[in-house]
């Protein structure tokens, strides 16, 4: 990535890919809630940045002045339409809706199983070491494995998609070409599996219940979606699905391998596991989306200008002493927890059912098999940038 | 102060957005339909057994569309 000025004041000339930010937002954070609420910086064309959860929930919920049309902060604009996550009302409402009953609690309940297989066999391979990198060795496999499987996919691809994730959207804040190569890449992987399916529905062999099969026949207002749509729309799912959940995970494993406490109280009480991943995706809430502004207007005693973008830091918003009794402390039983990991509004994380299972299974199997772990180098630790933040290296050994 | 003798709970349709939070909390008192938005089961009459519940499912949606009334 290209070298860029440090930022000299993170209130006027904040940089989300300056290394203190990408390392440890949570002190920088801190202070903006206090000083200003709202941060604003002139690079990449003019970026807001509020702080406070009433205002990150204000902009989330304002699909007026606010558009989902663009979602990342880039050095240059991206034209990628990625349905129904980039659309507004009315188109937005229709397009979601052939998706919702793919990913409801029910249809994700399904899914548990293969998903549990498929962390086993990841920690059984991994608990005969003395450690492991718990990143790059298990929570980088689970989601993809999953996708696939929901897509219908080859589960191998993993590292493909996870390359063309890494271009579209962490170089690709800065390289159009890197965003590009990732967009076409994933667009032409599934302009492919479309036409297999088609070729083989047309040889007269059966389709699986795979959600690459079953969106061929989406219907929106009784005409069947094109072309553009369908492999649009698949592609989204694949970015969305994998390094949001993966980094989910890895944080988790990161935060118990430098908390015993908590890490021998879920060994303990295995119970409370569905509600410690509530409390940790708040406190590491790894998604942090941006609008376009479209129209002038104030939010929280700040002006926002046409044509700038906002970022909606859902983590940030978790951290608001205003929202949250002691917001930096993890506290795995925390009982009231009102977090936007997944967002609000029209746009609801459509995966956040399937998110949850993945990051309670993952924890369950490796607790389960690796009850004493502790972080091996915390220098060694790197974290991901941009939209989705997340640890890629936790060196962790096993025994103590 | 009198304890209210009845708690209902509602789900306001609008505002849910299929998070699940109530369901997983407290599926005695939330159903979702196929797409996995929530309704209150039956009248949404609460046993005062499950008030806590009721009160929990009601601080956890993220969308505020969980309210619970004293009748």
């Amino acid at each position: 990535m290209a070298e860029r000025p440090p930022a000299t004041d993170w209130a006027t000339d904040f940089d989300h890919t300056d290394p203190r930010w990408v390392n440890d937002p949570y002190p920088i954070w801190d202070e903006l809630r206090q000083r200003c609420p709202v941060a604003h910086t002139d690079r990449f064309n003019g970026v807001y940045f509020p702080t406070r959860y009433d205002d990150v929930k204000a902009i989330t919920y304002d699909t007026e002045h606010f558009s989902s049309r663009r979602l990342v902060v880039r050095e240059v604009p991206v034209k990628a339409a990625s349905p129904p996550i980039t659309l507004d009302p009315p188109a937005h409402g229709p397009a979601r809706r052939i998706l919702l009953a793919a990913f409801a609690p029910n249809a994700i309940k399904a899914l548990e199983a293969s998903t549990r297989q498929i962390c086993a066999e990841l920690v059984d391979r991994i608990a005969e070491q003395d450690g492991c990198d718990a990143a790059e060795e298990y929570a980088k496999h689970i989601p993809a494995r999953v996708i696939a499987h929901l897509l219908g996919v080859p589960e191998e691809d993993g590292d493909t998609f996870r390359g063309w994730i890494q271009d579209s959207l962490e170089e690709g804040i800065t390289s159009y070409e890197k965003a590009m190569r990732g967009f076409d890449g994933m667009s032409d992987y599934f302009r492919e599996q479309v036409a297999d399916r088609r070729a083989r529905r047309a040889r007269g062999e059966p389709l699986g219940n795979d959600l690459v099969s079953t969106l061929l026949d989406a219907e929106i207002d009784g005409r069947p979606i094109d072309d553009d749509h369908l492999v649009n729309t698949l592609r989204l799912l694949l970015i969305a699905g994998i390094d949001t959940t993966w980094s989910a995970i890895g944080v988790s494993l990161w935060h118990l391998a430098t908390h015993p406490e908590d890490r021998d109280r879920l060994v303990a009480e295995p119970e409370l596991i569905p509600t410690a991943v509530e409390e940790l995706l708040r406190a590491y809430a790894p998604v942090t989306m941006a609008r376009l502004i479209v129209k002038e207007t104030e939010v929280g005693g700040c002006t926002f200008q046409e044509g700038q973008m906002v970022m909606l830091p859902f983590p940030s918003a978790n951290r608001d002493p205003e929202a949250f009794p002691d917001p930096d402390k993890v506290i795995l039983d925390r009982a009231e927890n009102r977090h936007l990991a997944f967002g609000v509004g029209i746009h609801r994380c459509l995966g956040s059912n399937l998110a949850r299972m993945e990051l309670r299974v993952a924890l369950e199997e490796w607790l389960r098999r690796i009850p004493r772990f502790t972080l091996a180098d915390p220098a060694a630790v790197t974290w991901s940038q941009g939209t989705v933040r997340g640890p890629r290296r936790v060196p962790v050994t096993f025994g103590h | 102060m009198n304890e209210p003798t009845q708690l209902r709970v509602t789900v306001d349709r609008e505002r849910c957005q299929g998070h699940n939070r109530c369901y997983a909390v407290a599926p005695e008192l939330f159903e979702l339909d196929e797409l996995g938005h929530a309704r209150e089961v039956g009248d949404g009459i609460v046993p005062p057994a499950l008030w806590e519940k009721a009160r929990l499912a009601e601080a956890n949606c993220p969308e505020e569309a969980v309210s619970i009334h004293s009748t």
